[in-house]
């Protein structure tokens, strides 16, 4: 039941596991030093994400919730990018008008996401449509959680997805934990998985922190959606290791014995066995990848640190495409209560 | 020319534009087969196949949320809401999506998406098929807010919606959907966005308006002409970005200001006007302003007429101030 990928690629899926971690782990510290404003983490979810997105192709779609760090990193988006990101300078892409992952880069079809939950989910079905409806063939992904699955977005994109049997790849992470709410207070169903059936397509349950189980349950889905077989809802069973975001203590809700439950199932973990069982991977192998994974990300926080912050002037634009008066009147009026000109 | 209505000017404008653009796309409840509930579409569904107009399922936050994935695929979709009133579910889309997506990323991704939807009172329609709520979306920034008043402006500002690389909410008044006729040229044409229409010349008060109200106003003009009252009307059509230029030049001609909207009153668009009118212009305005708006009621059935603004309330209003 192994998917043929070649050893180079199993190594790259590992290798970017591991870059996630890492980032995870320096970004919520970077948060509890007070180098940045906020963190949003996926730990636990690397399998899930990256799984995942490997089934897709360049020319895919991407909707991402906001902590979908792997699934980014996969798809090309750069260390040094997010950093940008999360020091808010004025090299990030966004311009520094969101908070940390919640982010997206066009060129790799990665569309910048939102805090409201799962409102992501119908974009992701009209994106499909449109490229259905436009002959090309591609895919949307769009992420969201369990909790996600309680919101009237979720209903209505996969009422559009069954209704015009859009190519999209609904995939819930049902990371167990809603910030505090778990699971059985979200649905009073026994999956996720099995919604899909109310809405006409096939739902499939997979063990989210095994990538290649992901990989293997997604790409089948992605291509039944390419073939012009329409959508397909995976739930991927993972775990939240960390907390819901820098805010949340997870102490407040959940028991240490549950975490240490699943860190026995820790996705990394895992693969790493795999590949070193297959001797794909050694221990100077994970060495060097640790080293070269943290170093990377040294380099990218010291180089983001340093940009200044984005010009004022950035507070007023794109918000329409040419500035209006109205706003164009009130960066003169910051401007001068800034003491600076244009 | 030709002699339309406000609903056969959406309705060729559409048709011209889908001709044009093969990017535009349609889609909402009932506007494929059925032509619309008002017709708005009729006949495009035949002449552009389901591809391009689109009967959807009921459910408008599914409506917005697929148009905005469209859009930022490429697409120019125009979704319609069957009523305003029922755009609510639709509302997380617009403020939290549609409006904030070219900010959000940075100036990457765009969703110029048109919303048309119909919208006001006068048709017997009670709560929920009357309302006037623009003031949400006029507080929302990202969005363009357009109204017109008339068929000829009508096309001209839909033409202009339809190629704005922006998000645009096209709320089309109903009540005149149909009584209010005019010539409309066949060739293409287009209104900008964000410049008002001084409809009227008057010496001696402005009165601001939009949509329905603006024939309302206009009747009022003529009423308050018999008593000697020289009265300009400006139909503002574009609320948001709204035509200050316009706006501040009649004031400082006629120092006497009335603003006409049936949404209710406490925070309508109207007090928008009236404060920038404040911080600009104080000392150009010889009595205070007056705003003849709807109560601050939810929107009534049997007692709609008494809700309404009218002309005769408008024309007590010009009294009053002119006699200030």
């Amino acid at each position: 039941m192994e998917p043929e990928i070649s050893k180079d690629e199993l190594r790259r899926l590992y290798r970017t596991m591991v870059l996630t971690r890492n980032l995870d782990i320096r970004g919520l510290q970077l948060q509890r030093q007070g180098r940045i404003g906020f963190y949003i983490g996926c730990l636990g979810q690397e399998a899930a994400q990256i799984g995942s997105t490997y089934a897709l192709k360049p020319e895919d779609w991407t909707f991402p919730a906001y902590r979908e760090i792997g699934a980014a990193l996969l798809r090309g988006i750069t260390v040094k990018q997010l950093l940008n990101q999360y020091f808010a300078n004025a090299e990030d892409v966004q311009k520094g008008r969101q908070l940390m992952n919640l982010f997206g880069v066009k060129s790799a079809n990665f569309v910048t996401g939102s805090a409201p939950i799962a409102t992501q989910i119908p974009h992701a079905v009209g994106a499909a449509l449109a490229a259905k409806l436009r002959g090309d063939p591609i895919v949307t992904m769009v992420y969201f959680g369990e909790g996600g699955t309680s919101e009237n977005d979720f209903h209505t994109g996969m009422n559009f997805a069954g209704v015009y049997k859009t190519p999209t790849i609904f995939f819930c992470q049902n990371n167990h934990w809603a910030i505090s709410v778990p699971f059985e207070k979200q649905t009073g169903a026994e999956t996720i998985a099995i919604k899909a059936r109310a809405y006409g397509f096939e739902g499939a349950r997979v063990d989210g922190n095994d990538v290649l189980a992901v990989y293997r349950c997604t790409r089948e889905a992605v291509e039944k959606a390419r073939r012009g077989g329409g959508p397909t809802l995976i739930e991927a069973v993972t775990y939240r290791m960390g907390p819901h975001s820098s805010s949340d203590d997870p102490k407040r809700y959940r028991t240490e014995q549950e975490l240490e439950e699943w860190q026995k199932r820790d996705p990394l973990v895992r693969f790493r066995r795999y590949l070193e069982k297959k001797r794909i991977w050694s221990e100077s192998d994970e060495k060097k990848a640790q080293d070269e994974t943290n170093r990377e990300i040294d380099e990218a926080i010291t180089y983001a640190e340093k940009i200044p912050r984005p010009d004022i002037e950035t507070l007023f634009t794109d918000v329409y495409a040419e500035m209006p008066w109205h706003l164009e009147e009130q960066l003169r009026e910051l401007r001068a209560e800034k003491g600076t000109k244009a | 020319m030709t002699v339309l209505n406000i609903v056969q000017a959406v309705n060729r404008t559409l048709r011209d534009e889908m001709k044009r653009n093969d990017r535009i796309v349609l889609l909402g409840e009932d506007i494929g087969v059925n032509g619309g509930v008002f017709r708005a579409t009729e006949g495009l569904y035949q002449e552009f196949g389901p591809n391009r107009v689109i009967d959807t399922p009921l459910a408008e936050s599914g409506i917005i949320g697929v148009s905005i994935g469209m859009a930022l695929y490429g697409l120019k979709p125009v979704p319609e809401i069957q009523f305003m009133d029922f755009i609510y579910p639709a509302f997380d889309q617009i403020q939290s999506e549609l409006a904030k997506f070219r900010y959000r990323s940075g100036g990457q991704y765009t969703a110029p998406v048109v919303i048309r939807t119909p919208y006001g009172g006068g048709i017997r329609g009670s709560h929920y098929h009357s309302q006037s709520t623009e003031a949400f979306f006029t507080h929302t920034p990202g969005l363009k807010v357009v109204i017109p008043a008339t068929p000829h402006d009508t096309k001209g500002l839909l033409t202009s919606a339809l190629r704005d690389p922006d998000p645009v909410m096209f709320l089309e008044p109903k009540k005149i959907y149909r009584t209010v006729r005019g010539e409309v040229p066949d060739d293409e044409y287009t209104i900008p966005i964000g410049k008002a229409n001084v409809a009227r010349e008057g010496e001696d008060v402005v009165v601001f308006a939009y949509g329905a109200m603006f024939h309302v106003a206009m009747e009022a003009a003529e009423l308050a002409a018999a008593k000697g009252i020289s009265v300009e009307v400006v139909d503002l059509r574009t609320l948001l970005p709204f035509d200050i230029e316009t706006i501040m030049s009649s004031v400082k001609k006629t120092g006497k200001v009335v603003i006409v909207h049936e949404a209710c009153k406490t925070c309508g668009f109207g007090a928008e006007i009236a404060a920038q009118i404040a911080e600009r212009g104080l000392l150009h305005l010889k009595a205070p302003i007056i705003r003849v708006a709807g109560f601050d009621t939810p929107f009534p059935y049997i007692l709609e007429d008494e809700y309404m603004p009218n002309a005769n309330r408008v024309l007590n209003a010009l009294e009053k101030t002119h006699n200030f």
